[in-house]
Order: structure tokens, then C-alpha cells, then sequence
């Protein structure tokens, strides 16, 4: 909303500079954006008359003008196709400050000019080099003055709940609260009828339009043109001078905040009728659109059908035009509900549909039929005829109490009931004070003030929030209930000591990822993304970091270790409703990593190799540490189908561990295979309370043992075996090798296994360690035909 | 020849042994059996024989100390040697991996985190797809605002059981709803998270990050929260001369709203939109907003990053691009 300084002025003028007054506004929550010249500032230029145009005797191009510069004549060479003699145009005289130029005496090819006549963009004021722009003012008076240009605009960024301010009046009245200059409203003079001429109005939908004002002016004169004041402050305001008929409404609606509409009643077929669409009806609108309505929108209509959208834009086929004789001046109140989105559905907005959806005055109809009746016979002549107001249903203004103790609480500070007070006052809002209550009636304009809190926020507002104290905080008189679980935060910081680096990526993917490295066909899809490849949720992280592996190959980084913590979202009609959970889909945190490249860094010290499985298995379980997972060999679509564990925790799946399948990688252009994990994060933030064994005094006693086993026995099955069935005095066993090749027959494998004894007792002996190898070797023996190793 | 030329000469020939097998040849010499000194005899009364022998002994302890020294230094040259030897570059690049880190908008969400436990908030999470009743309803949104429209808020094809479509939360807000919900006053906590609007360019992220606060109690009024946050904006800034100020404001979920700014080389910069929580929204909690009332604010964590590391592309928060990420350990 643009509020030019000088018509806000006229209402209300308080002692402050344009600046200060608009830092006031800001901070009683009138936000001003911005407070600027309408135009660069310079100086020094006159409106001045062009007498004569002579050739210049040394350039063809150019002329040499002798102007009257308001008393004074002077000879000024110029180079505008335009000049001509008898025009008036902008002279920036010797000594004049334009905005890219201070204009100095100069002689131009032999001929002295004694100063400089301006195009428009000379003044800063457009981009127009095409000639001199024409003034049409008294010759020697100041330019600026001329075109109005000694004018400031306000730029104001509103809060949707402060539509009373969407007028030069509002706005106004805002002033005269916080400023306490006196309010100077428009005096609106009553039109007296000339005839009897009226048009029928209906309203069939009260709950829609809850108030119809209009009335007739018959022989008006369309195509005069709009004078110069106006126009100027239109323009100022940021509204374009369209023909006088609208300007009219235009500028009524934005001194008053009254949304008017003018009809060409010679259009108009019977009766005009305020009802909700009806499906399949159409209506092409003045901005040239052609929409269809339905019932939840709200029509004007005729016995033509809709021909105008109710509170938010009239039809072309009823506009006043330069041919237009009799008009209807329509200014209606529209519910703000019965507005409201109406004109976002249809993909635009309007002044009109942007005011009533806050709320417009409905108190003020009749005032802004007499104040464009006003200014359409003062431009365009005519006779009007009486006005017909028809009220059906306004908005009902019930009194509002405020306890002072509860604004006293609510803001925190005891301020006198005599200031807040002054607030109301301040605000001209009609008020009783009963005791420690004091009780308020809202005005038509304000559209905000329903609830006590309402008028709390007035009286803060107008205290001023700078005013109020800040209370330093006080301590917490209670700890806080902290879990022994580990926080995310934890999860993170021993990712990064493992040499990844966290990086968050959007939770919305391409379908295809989760098609190709999770097999989901049914993701959750966004109903309005903004591009396709961010149009369905995220099901796997899994995706997201193959894309930032890419990312950075691309751009030469050759190792890349990365990890994300994020949620992940999957359908579960079995989901119920939770204090953290939404029925039918659940959205689980995940941890994922990627590892890719050099398993470290290339370095003098230690030989480069690919980073493996085994690798990015040590970091999974340094994260984990102290839970302990098992790995069971099982499919998964993003990976190898070989190299790929499912990930247990207490018996239960937490995730995924594998090497990116073959395929992926190549269609994803990595020129390396990848490592990465995906697990769930809460399983992995339990954290068991250590249970400890107190160390033996004995010395442990260790043997080792090779056995042969056929390839495709896994490690764990062995030791799951041996751990079973173990003699009690082995504490531990491990496996620290594995081989193939000479010695070991094709298809086997040799596993070494370290085994730990220890007594909490006594001293072991050698035979009872070998007894208890012996026994561990036979076991296996039996279940996995197992041989030792020679 | 006397005991002072042999000892003389003894220590004279260990001085100059150059290796442990010459000094031990060189003590044998003196030393062993059948060296010069085991020949010495003394002669004489027994008196004479007394003295003689007192000087003999004298003589041997000098010439076995002269000998320990030397075998001392020998190894202490010995060892020097092979030190000299073992000297590393210590310059050169430790062996094994590096050390990543965490993205820099989550270090800014730790900061917050850590600076409000010390007043004793909790910390809570809570889902990104949201019901239409948190996101809007409970927050006293009214059902035709724009913030509701597509055009804003991004919708999913699952609907809750009125039938409307669930929406990815537009705030962090519907953490506040939740919370309440699951306990009871005085309510003190802070809720960070992944936000999401339709809008994207170089200023706005369709996913961005928000820290919601919560403060209710009997009497948590408009003056704690300017206290309040203007304190938790100096410490986190570590400025305790930084100007915030508080500006009328208007959210649908408080009243008074406030609009709250602070000062950065001379501009006001939006750092948090805040208020007082709307009586129907404490009714939502399910408390009575007679009894209770308090403050709430959400920040964007993406803006106090940017201010605080000066980063002025937000897009460079969600690119994954390592050459910007390591830039912060």
C-alpha cells in the first residue's frame, strides 16, 4: 500500500518529519517499508516556453532554442526532434543539480547555451529519451512544483489483520492515535437528487453481500478526461489513471477504503441480483479473464446471467467506457468469508477482493456514493439520481471488556488504568470504564478487536512495545528429566570424528530414486510440488546421498564421506494417531552415510585402496558402540546383491549396510564403487546401563585354531555355534584370519579363530586349555564337517 | 713403575678406546688377571705394607671409575647415534583418516539448543507431515487464510480423518500444540526442525529450518519474552550490547504479536516473529488460558546462521557441496 505524505497530511498533520513519522508507524505496527521521494531529487529547473527554433549553424542535429524562462529569454542549444515553438518543457538552467549531471555554461560546436532543456529521463523520472517532455504549467515556475514531483510516498507492508489502513483516511487516523494531531476527515457534502432514476437491486445471498448502496447518474460525460490532481495522486499510490469514471471509484477507494463499482446501465439487463454462482456459469472479468464460478462464489448477476465477481471484479460486459452515458455506482459490503481465497482459486487478486477479504467498513456505503457522486458531476457532468441502500445483514459489534489487572498480567508491567485509557481515547474507540473494566465498542472498520487480548495488544501498541520492560529471565527452579540415551547430536559428532561430513538434503525426491534404491512404487507424492524431481517424500536417504556422491565427483572431489540425519516417510495404513505421530504414515529419523573414493586420504605413509565394505562397517559400528549388531546377508535394491548385510539390533532389523549396486552405480555416473548405511536413529540412541564382571586374578591362557570350512558358511554361524556349546573357561573367541588358495581346497575357506581361557578361580593348565580347543574343534567338526587346518 | 704412571696411562688408554671392544681390551689390560695393577704386590713393614696397600686400593677405584665413565659415554654416543638416526620429518601429514563435521545450520541449532537447556528448556521433535488441525486449526489459523492455500503450503496425497489433506508444516508451531498436549505447566521448551513452504529463489528455500519456543505458566507475560529473547539473541551473538527491538506485529497464534528485529551494521534485520499465545490456542493445549498464560516464537535457524557465519546465499545450505561444508568443522 503506497500512502503519498502530502493527501495523508491533509487528513492529519502532526509535527514530525516524513522520516520520524514513518519510523512511528513501524513501531506501532503500521509497518513502513520504505518512505522515498516519487521522484530523484534535483534542482534548478523551470518550466519554460519555447519562442523560436533556429538551426544551429554548425551541427544539423541540433537546434538553438530561445526560451522564455519566466521573465528571462535565453538561447539554449538543443538536440530534441520535438522542440518546436510555443511548447512548454522542463529548462535546467545554469547551476541546476539533475540527478546525473549539475548543468554548467557550455558553448556546444561555436554556440553558447545558457542551460539544457529536459527529456523525461534527463529528470529521473522514466526511461523516456525520445524527446522533450511536455509541461503544461505556468512558464517560470519551479518544475518540481509543476509536476508534483515535491512529494513523498509511504510504503506500507500491513499485517492482514490492519485493513482499516488500507485508505489514506485509515492510515490517517492511525497518525492522529499515535501522534494526537487532529483528525481532519473529509467532509462529505450529500448530492442532492436531480431525478428520480434508480435501478432494482436483490440481494439473495445475505450471507455474502450484506449491504447494497447504489445509485443512477444519468448523462454523464465518459470520455472527460481525468484532471491532473488526481491523476497524480493515482499514480503516487500506485494505481494507473484508466478513464475518469474509474479513477473516480479508484481514488475513492483509496481516500476512504470504500470499494466502489461503476456499471454502464445501459448493460445492464433487469434487475441486479447478488446470489452465489451456480456450476457451469461463466463470467469474463474486466482484467480479461474468463472464469467459471460455482456455488461457493459469490456473483453479481442480471437477467444476462453473472456478469461480476461479488466483491472482487466486475464483468466486461457491463464496464463503463468512453461511451458510456448513465452509469450505477455499486458500493456494497461483501463478507470477508464470502471473499476470502475466492480470487487466489482463480489465480489473481484485486484491490477490491484484497480489502473485503480483511474487512471493509460497513458503515461508510453511503458516504462513498456521495464522494464519487461528488467527483463524477464535478468531471464527467451528469444528474444523479437518489440512493438506494439496501441493508440485509452487517457484522454485529458486541462490546469488549478489558480487565485492567488481566492487561496488567498479560503484558507484564502495572500500568495505570488512566493510560490505558488514554488508549482508547487515542483511538477515538467509544468506550465505559466500570470499575477495574473497562468496556469497548469496536467501530465498523475494525475488523480486529473480538477478544479482550485485542484491546491488550491496543493499549501495548499504543504504550509503545519499546516502553515495556525487559525482564531479565528467570532461573528454572526444576532440572530437567535427562534420559541415559544418546542424542542425535552424539550420533553426529561421532560421524564427524569418523571422517564424515554432515550435509542436509531436501526430503522431497525424484520418484525415480525411490523406484531404483528402494523399489517404491507408492512413495507419499507432494499434490503441489514445485518441480517434478522434488515431487514425492523421501522413503530412504539412500538416494539423496547417492545424488550428493555425484554432486561432488563432478566437481573433482575424489574422496567423500557424507552423512545425513533426516526423516524418512513411509505409508503404514496400520499407523495410528500419536502425541508424535500422524495416522497412516510413519516418519522415522534415520541416520545414513556414504563413503566413496580412497579409503584415506592418498599419503606417504599408508598404501591407497578403495575404501570396502569392511571399512565403512568399522565406522557403522564405532557409531553404534556399545550395542553390538549382528549382520545377516539379505537383498536390499540399492545394493550389490553380495555385498549388502541387514543390520540387527536386539534381535531386529535398524537398517542396511552394502556396497551401491553395480548397476546404480553406472547409471548414476560413479566412477568408483560406493559404501553406504542407512539406520533407523532411535534404535541406535539407546544406551544400555553397563553391566560389568570383575577382572580374574589368573592369567588368561590363549590358543588359536585354523579350520576348513566350506566357502559359503558365514563367520557368525560358526561362532554363534561355538558360543552356544563353549566349555565355561573360554571368555571369548574371534576370528583373526581367513584363507583361500594353496593348501585349502576349492570351495573351502580357512578361518582362524583366537580362543581366550581364563579362571576366575585358579591358574588353567595347559591340558585343560587343549581339551577345551579340542572340544570347540570337534564341535564344529560335527555341525559344518569343519577340519583343522594343517 | 709407580701407581700413578699406570693410572695415568690407564686412563689414558680408555679416553682414547673408540668402541666398547677396545675399552674392554684396554681394561683387561689393567684390570684382569694379569693386568698391570693384579701384578702390584706391596712390600715392606706392615706398616709400609698398610699404605702401600691403601694407595693400591685408591689407585684400582680410579682406574674402575674412569672406566664406568667411559663405558657410560660410549653408550650415551651409541645411543645418540641411533637417535640421530630415527629422527622423524614430524612435519610430514599425520597417517589415517581426517575428521569431518556437522552442517553448519545444525551447529546453530546445537548453539540454541545448548543456550536454552541453560534456562531449562526441553528440546522436542516431532513429525514433518502434519495434520490440517496442528498446522492451522489448533494455531486459531481461520480456514480461508492464505497461508493454508497451495500456493503456500505443500499438501501430500494423504488425508487425515476429516478428509483434508495432510500438509508438510509450514512452522515449527504445531510442535507447540503437541508438547502442551503431553504435559502440563509450566510448560518450557523448545522444539527445532525442517519446515517447508512453496517458494523457492535466492532468498527462500522450499525446506528450511525453525526453532519454536514455548514458555506458559501462570504468569509468563510480554516483558519475560522481551527479556527473555532479547537475552538468547545476545548469547548467541556473544554481543551484549546488540540492539533488539519489538515491533507490533500479527500472527493468527498470539496477540500481542510481535515482529522482533536486531541491529546489524546499522539495518534492522527480522529475526523472529513472537507473541503472546492466543487464548484459543492455550484452550487447544487444553489448559484454561485464564489460568495460563505465556510467550512462543519460532526463528529461522537458517537466518541466524547466515548472520552469525555471514553467509549470504541460502542455497548454499542444502547444495551437499563438501567444498563449502568443510568450511566448517
Amino acid at each position: 500500500m503506497n500512502i503519498p505524505e502530502r493527501w495523508l497530511r491533509s487528513f492529519c498533520n502532526p509535527q514530525l518529519s516524513g522520516a520520524e513519522l514513518a519510523e512511528r508507524l513501524t513501531m506501532a505496527g503500521v509497518e513502513v517499508e520504505a518512505y522515498e521521494p516519487v521522484a530523484p531529487q534535483f534542482s534548478g529547473v523551470v518550466v519554460a516556453q519555447i519562442l523560436d527554433v533556429a538551426r544551429h549553424p554548425n551541427a544539423e542535429k541540433l537546434t538553438v532554442c530561445t526560451v522564455d524562462a519566466g521573465g528571462e529569454k535565453l538561447k539554449v542549444v538543443c538536440g530534441a526532434p520535438n522542440a518546436r515553438a510555443g511548447m512548454k518543457a522542463p529548462l535546467a538552467k545554469i547551476g541546476a543539480r539533475l540527478p546525473a549531471v549539475d548543468v554548467q555554461k557550455t558553448t556546444i560546436r561555436g554556440v553558447e547555451s545558457a542551460g539544457m532543456l529536459c527529456s523525461a529521463r534527463e529528470l529521473g523520472l522514466s526511461e523516456d529519451h525520445s524527446g522533450l517532455l511536455e509541461l503544461d504549467a505556468k512558464v517560470g515556475s519551479d518544475a518540481r512544483t509543476a509536476l508534483g514531483l515535491d512529494e513523498h510516498v509511504f510504503t506500507l507492508t500491513l499485517t492482514p489483520n490492519r485493513a482499516d489502513c488500507l485508505s489514506v483516511l485509515g492510515v490517517a487516523r492511525e497518525v492522529a492515535a499515535l501522534t494526537g494531531a487532529r483528525l481532519e476527515s473529509p467532509r462529505i457534502e450529500k448530492v442532492p437528487a436531480m431525478s428520480d432514476a434508480r435501478h432494482p437491486v436483490r440481494i439473495s445471498a445475505p450471507e455474502g453481500c450484506g449491504r447494497f448502496a447504489g445509485r443512477v447518474i444519468r448523462n454523464v460525460n465518459a470520455a472527460a478526461p481525468t484532471p491532473g490532481w488526481m491523476k497524480s495522486r493515482l499514480e503516487h499510490s500506485g494505481q494507473r489513471s484508466i478513464s475518469a469514471l474509474v479513477d473516480v471509484t479508484n481514488y475513492v477507494m483509496l481516500e476512504l477504503g470504500r470499494p466502489l463499482h461503476v456499471y454502464d446501465l445501459d448493460k445492464l439487463r433487469g434487475a441486479i441480483d447478488v446470489r452465489w454462482g451456480r456450476k457451469g456459469e461463466r463470467v469474463l472479468l474486466l482484467n480479461e479473464q474468463e472464469v467459471e464460478v460455482d456455488p461457493s462464489v459469490l456473483c453479481i448477476t442480471d437477467d444476462s446471467g453473472a456478469i461480476g465477481l461479488g466483491g472482487i471484479m466486475g464483468g466486461e460486459s457491463t464496464k463503463a467506457d468512453a461511451k458510456t452515458r448513465h452509469v450505477l455506482l455499486e458500493s456494497a459490503f461483501f463478507w470477508p468469508d464470502a471473499v476470502a481465497g475466492r480470487a487466489r482459486r482463480y489465480n489473481f487478486t484485486s484491490d477490491a477482493s484484497h480489502r473485503f477479504e480483511r474487512g471493509v467498513d460497513f458503515n461508510n456505503n453511503v458516504d462513498g456514493i456521495e464522494r464519487a457522486t461528488r467527483l463524477i458531476l464535478d468531471i464527467c457532468g451528469g444528474e444523479p439520481g437518489p440512493t438506494d441502500d439496501l441493508v440485509v445483514k452487517l457484522p454485529e459489534r458486541k462490546a469488549l471488556r478489558m480487565r485492567v489487572a488481566r492487561a496488567r498480567k498479560i503484558i507484564g508491567m502495572p500500568l495505570a488504568a488512566e493510560e490505558m485509557q488514554k488508549t482508547f481515547e487515542r483511538l477515538a474507540l467509544p468506550h465505559q470504564r466500570e470499575g477495574d473494566v473497562f468496556v469497548v465498542d469496536p467501530p465498523s472498520y475494525r475488523f480486529d478487536l473480538a477478544i479482550e487480548e485485542d484491546l491488550i495488544e491496543e493499549v501495548a501498541r499504543l504504550y509503545g512495545f519499546e516502553r515495556i520492560a525487559a525482564h531479565p529471565p528467570r532461573p528454572a527452579a526444576t532440572f530437567l528429566r535427562i534420559a541415559e540415551k544418546r542424542s542425535l547430536h552424539e550420533l553426529r559428532e561421532r560421524l564427524a570424528a569418523a571422517d564424515y561430513r554432515e550435509l542436509i538434503n531436501f526430503t522431497f525426491v525424484e520418484p525415480q530414486w525411490e523406484l531404483d534404491f528402494v523399489a517404491e512404487a507408492n512413495p507419499v507424492r507432494l499434490l503441489n510440488p514445485i518441480v517434478s524431481q522434488q515431487s514425492v517424500m523421501r522413503s530412504s536417504l539412500i538416494g539423496s546421498l547417492v545424488a550428493n556422491l555425484r554432486y561432488n565427483q563432478a566437481r573433482k572431489v575424489e574422496r567423500i564421506r557424507v552423512f545425513e540425519i533426516g526423516r524418512v516417510f513411509v505409508r503404514d495404513p496400520q499407523a495410528p494417531d500419536g502425541p508424535l505421530a500422524v495416522r497412516g504414515l510413519r516418519q522415522p529419523i534415520r541416520v545414513g552415510a556414504a563413503a566413496y573414493g580412497p579409503a584415506v586420504e592418498e599419503q606417504w605413509a599408508a598404501e591407497t585402496r578403495a575404501v570396502d565394505f569392511f571399512d565403512v562397517k568399522a565406522d557403522l559400528e564405532a557409531l553404534i558402540s556399545p550395542l553390538t549388531a549382528r549382520y545377516e546377508r539379505a537383498e536390499h535394491p540399492a545394493f550389490h546383491p553380495g555385498r549388502a548385510a541387514r543390520v540387527m539390533l536386539e534381535g531386529q532389523a535398524a537398517g542396511w549396510i552394502g556396497e551401491l549396486h553395480p548397476r546404480w552405480q553406472q547409471k548414476y555416473e560413479l566412477a568408483r564403487p560406493a559404501v553406504l548405511f542407512e539406520l533407523d536413529a532411535e534404535r541406535l540412541q539407546a544406551s544400555p546401563r553397563p553391566a560389568f564382571a570383575a577382572p580374574s586374578k589368573y592369567p588368561p591362557v590363549v590358543r588359536d585354531m585354523a579350520l576348513v570350512v566350506d566357502a559359503g558358511v558365514p563367520a557368525q554361524a560358526l561362532l554363534d555355534a561355538m558360543e552356544a556349546q563353549k566349555p565355561p573357561i573360554v571368555t571369548s573367541i574371534r576370528v583373526f584370519d581367513v584363507y583361500h588358495g594353496q593348501g585349502v581346497p576349492a570351495g573351502r575357506k580357512s578361518l582362524a579363530f583366537r580362543v581366550v581361557m581364563q579362571d576366575t578361580e585358579r591358574t588353567l593348565t595347559d591340558a585343560e586349555a587343549d581339551a577345551a580347543r579340542d572340544a570347540l574343534v570337534s564341535l564344529l567338526g560335527q555341525k559344518f564337517s569343519a577340519s583343522l587346518r594343517k | 713403575m709407580s701407581l700413578d704412571a699406570i693410572v695415568a696411562r690407564a686412563l689414558a688408554q680408555f679416553a682414547a678406546a673408540p668402541d666398547a671392544a677396545a675399552l674392554e681390551n684396554a681394561k683387561a689390560r689393567y684390570l684382569g688377571k694379569g693386568g698391570e695393577l693384579a701384578a702390584f704386590r706391596p712390600s715392606g713393614t706392615a706398616e709400609e705394607r698398610r699404605v702401600a696397600g691403601a694407595a693400591f686400593n685408591a689407585a684400582k677405584q680410579r682406574v674402575e671409575a674412569a672406566l664406568e665413565a667411559r663405558r657410560a659415554a660410549l653408550a650415551d654416543a651409541k645411543l645418540n647415534a641411533r637417535l640421530g638416526e630415527e629422527a622423524l620429518d614430524v612435519t610430514l601429514p599425520a597417517r589415517g583418516h581426517g575428521r569431518g563435521g556437522v552442517h553448519p545450520v545444525i551447529r546453530t541449532w546445537q548453539r540454541v539448543e545448548a543456550i536454552w537447556q541453560t534456562l531449562g528448556f526441553d528440546v522436542a521433535e516431532g513429525p514433518e507431515i502434519e495434520t490440517d488441525w496442528y498446522s492451522f486449526t489448533a494455531l486459531n489459523n481461520p480456514e480461508n487464510h492464505p497461508a493454508r492455500s497451495m500456493q503456500d503450503t505443500f499438501y501430500v496425497d494423504l488425508k487425515d480423518e476429516q478428509g483434508i489433506a495432510l500438509n508438510l508444516r509450514p512452522h515449527t508451531s504445531p510442535m507447540q500444540v503437541r508438547y502442551a498436549r503431553m504435559h502440563s505447566p509450566p510448560i518450557k521448551v523448545i522444539a527445532p526442525g525442517r519446515t517447508y513452504r512453496v517458494d523457492s529463489d535466492a532468498t527462500h528455500s522450499p525446506m528450511f529450518h525453525q526453532v519454536e519456543c514455548l514458555w506458559i505458566d501462570e504468569d509468563i507475560s510480554f516483558a519475560d519474552l522481551k527479556g527473555v529473547y532479547t537475552d538468547f539473541l545476545r548469547r548467541f551473538f556473544e554481543n551484549d550490547e546488540l540492539e533488539v527491538r519489538f515491533r507490533p506485529s500479527y500472527f493468527p497464534f498470539t496477540e500481542p504479536s510481535a515482529e522482533i528485529d536486531m541491529k546489524l551494521k546499522g539495518r534492522w534485520l527480522e529475526i523472529s516473529g513472537s507473541g503472546q499465545v492466543h487464548p484459543t490456542v492455550v484452550r487447544n493445549f487444553g489448559l484454561d488460558p485464564e489460568r495460563y498464560i505465556g510467550f512462543a516464537f519460532g526463528s529461522g535457524l537458517e537466518r541466524l546462521t547466515m548472520l552469525r557465519y555471514g553467509i549470504e546465499d541460502l542455497r548454499l545450505f542444502f547444495d551437499g557441496d563438501l567444498r563449502f561444508l568443510a568450511q566448517f568443522p
